[in-house]
């Protein structure tokens, strides 16, 4: 298996640099500006990462027009650091792999951009949201456009920061001050491993570049690439939300659902199986990581799609399925070889649905006076007819309906997975069972006849502005499969040395005939209890279910954390608070009451008598005199 | 011959030691002081001249040099507390303490 050399990249690849560096002015601006950029900054905002997308655009036709062999474009833009053995430049690469998330950032991002205009148009700080929207942007495509893992690093922070800033921006709110203060702290755990992870690269290789680690890691020995694969997996944990650093996610949802849908679903989130993918020479020198990214995708898998069916907040529900679908890449991502595209097509076609269904809730709860409770939905689709046939092109697309573009993607892994390993396999087909029981219920709930709105809510369509990003990603989520089904592990597979088959548009197989009748069953349960003649509980109803306790209280993660870390966590930190108290400022307060005492004795010699200190001159002087006479007869 | 020298050297820094040590009079403990650093010069002089160097000799000049000038602002401060205090006993200038 040899690995791509990419070629540098000349004229108009020099200018890379552009795409990253035009949102990040942008938010430069919005940011500096003050109130004077209130009326226009919206505009600009938008406007940037529309520029970014058109030089994505521009990008991915020059490499399409290339050989194959030539589509890893290197530039270097300038040396970080250079000491003894280290040379770290910052530097982009552009490759098959980097340029489809270059697409789906800027191109999801700047339907997003436009459908912020309308959901925002009420808040007094939008210009400061489209600042931090433009650098989340700018981080993001730094993150995907590094050539090394340490400026990816700086990307990997970035996001997280404006991940934070978004989640917190409606500051005023202690819930959401509080879950961005939660995210930001379980994103730490996981750049913890992320760094540890660096280092170790920069100890063995010298360098952080993929060229390098991919070149060198075939040399380490199994049980560090293992290690390096463990630390990397646990920086993707914590970045995508997989367990054990899932708990986050469901919080961040205090975030405006724009930042959902652009950070908590279609991009960011799915950065750490980008660093799975990127990573992939690591994952083959050390297999026993790759079966440990496996079961973590396997158990975020269900472990979301159980917190999806017993959440009432749409977008919770929607964050329940998020972390489902992310654990469907992992999975596809720790397969290897084969999986590695499946993952990536996976994650294009989740971040058109997803992002789709996020704005569609944000359509729904404008439409509700901001509302998220779904029990207080109910016969919505007249009265939002364009975002009910949006969000049901999303419905179809994640549940996997024929055709639709979560069919292939999806499909694929399953099929994949049963490949690897029949267990997986079998979690990955009850995933599909449950994912499609939880998305009926939420579109039962929220469409379906019955009206229970509260008083004095009167739903409208969403303005233009808001909805033609909604169709623009419902016609992806429906189209999204068909088009890129087969070229994209084509496109893929040199760059992550993939070994993806591809697959006809329309092929039958067991696997998928077994998927499909989950998929119908999952629909008819869900039929059963949310049916539209079924009568919907205005609050949820009491329980002792202890399967439905568990699941409402998102599986005891938070209960684990506060169990575990924080209890004893605090625990440690008084008694190292007793111990500074008592046993170091004890020491450090003793020796200067000593020394004090000491010397407030001492001074009494400073008498003022001119003779008293000739004398004692003279007494030392005699002393060291005699000292040095007796040294010398001695 | 050099002997007698360092004798007369140590009996001179003896009674300026102990001058120093017992009289309260300012200006008899300066002399003291002079007498002291007059007799390290001399014993400078003396063993310079009994090694065949040239060292002891050019710091007792610079002994002397130093000693002038510090006799010159050694005065000043002796009248300055004389005028201030009206006595010239050391003893009565102990107000630099703890």
């Amino acid at each position: 298996m040899e690995s791509v050399t990419p070629v540098l990249g000349t004229g108009l690849f020099s200018l890379a640099w552009l795409l990253i560096a035009v949102p990040a002015a942008s938010a430069a601006v919005l940011l500096l500006i003050g109130r004077a950029g209130d009326r226009w900054g919206h505009f600009l905002g938008t406007l940037a990462p529309v520029v970014s997308f058109v030089l994505g655009v521009v990008y991915f036709a020059d490499l399409l027009g290339r050989d194959e062999a030539e589509r890893a474009v290197h530039v270097p833009l300038y040396d970080w650091i250079s000491s003894g053995t280290w040379n770290i430049g910052v530097g982009l690469q552009l490759d098959q792999l980097s340029i489809v998330f270059v697409l789906l950032i800027t191109g999801v991002g700047s339907l997003i951009h436009v459908y912020s205009i309308g959901y925002m148009a009420h808040d007094p700080r939008r210009r400061r949201f489209f600042g931090f929207l433009n650098l989340f942007v700018a981080a993001m495509l730094l993150l995907v456009l590094a050539d090394n893992y340490l400026v990816l690093f700086v990307g990997w922070e970035g996001v997280g920061l404006a991940s934070y800033l978004l989640i917190g921006f409606w500051q005023e709110r202690p819930s959401a001050a509080t879950a961005a203060k939660k995210a930001f702290v379980v994103n730490r755990v996981g750049d913890l491993g992320m760094s540890i992870a660096i280092m170790l690269m920069l100890a063995a290789f010298s360098s952080s570049s993929f060229t390098d680690v991919n070149a060198g890691v075939g040399q380490l020995s199994t049980p560090l690439a293992t290690t390096l694969g463990l630390l990397l997996l646990l920086g993707a944990c914590g970045k995508s939300a997989q367990v054990p650093l899932q708990s986050w996610l469901l919080d961040a949802m205090e975030g405006p659902t724009p930042v959902s849908a652009l950070i908590h679903a279609a991009t960011m989130v799915t950065a750490g199986v980008y660093l799975i993918v990127r990573s992939h020479a690591i994952f083959t020198a050390g297999p026993a990581a790759s079966i440990a990214v496996v079961v973590v995708g396997t158990v975020t898998l269900l472990f979301g799609a159980y917190i999806g069916c017993s959440k009432d907040d749409i977008k919770k529900v929607l964050a329940g399925s998020t972390m489902s679908q992310i654990g469907y890449m992992m999975l596809a991502a720790g397969i290897g070889p084969v999986g590695y595209a499946f993952a990536i097509f996976h994650l294009v076609t989740h971040g058109f649905f997803k992002a789709n269904m996020f704005l569609g809730a944000g359509s729904v709860m404008h439409a509700m006076d901001d509302d998220v409770d779904m029990r207080h939905y109910g016969a919505l689709a007249r009265a939002l007819p364009i975002t009910f046939v949006t969000f049901a092109a999303g419905y179809l697309a994640i549940i996997g309906f024929p055709f639709f573009a979560g069919f292939y993607s999806k499909d694929h892994i399953i099929e994949a997975a049963f490949h690897a390993s029949w267990v997986a396999g079998t979690c990955a087909l009850i995933g599909a069972g449950v994912t499609a029981f939880y998305m009926t219920r939420l579109m039962l709930m929220t469409f379906a006849p019955g009206k229970r709105w509260r008083e004095g809510v009167h739903p409208h369509e969403s303005p233009l502005v808001m909805t033609v990003p909604l169709i623009v990603l419902g016609a992806a989520s429906v189209v999204g499969g068909l088009l890129l089904n087969g070229w994209i592990t084509e496109w893929l597979n040199p760059a992550v040395q993939g070994e993806a088959e591809t697959e006809g548009l329309i092929h039958f197989t067991l696997i998928g005939g077994v998927t499909m009748l989950v998929v119908l069953a999952g629909i008819a349960v869900s039929f059963l209890f949310f049916g539209p003649q079924k009568v919907i509980p205005d609050v949820q109803p009491a329980t002792r279910s202890p399967f439905v306790r568990a699941g409402r209280r998102d599986l005891y993660g938070d209960a684990f954390n506060e169990a575990v870390f924080m209890r004893p966590g605090i625990r440690m930190t008084n008694d190292l608070v007793r111990f500074d108290g008592a046993v170091v400022d004890g020491i450090a307060n003793g020796t200067g009451t000593v020394i004090s005492g000491f010397s407030s004795r001492l001074r009494r010699v400073q008498n003022g008598f001119v003779r008293s200190y000739a004398l004692t001159m003279t007494a030392g002087a005699a002393v060291v005199g005699a000292i040095i006479l007796l040294g010398r007869l001695g | 011959m050099t002997d007698h020298y360092i004798v007369l050297s140590a009996i001179l820094f003896a009674i300026g030691t102990i001058g120093f040590m017992t009289r309260r009079n300012a200006i008899v403990a300066f002399m003291c002081v002079e007498l002291m650093l007059n007799a390290s010069n001399l014993a400078l002089v003396a063993f310079s001249h009994k090694n065949g160097a040239l060292d002891g000799q050019i710091a007792a000049f610079f002994v002397m040099v130093v000693a002038a000038a510090e006799v010159v602002v050694g005065l000043a401060i002796i009248v300055t507390i004389f005028r201030t205090r009206r006595s010239a006993s050391i003893d009565d200038a102990n107000l630099l303490k703890f």
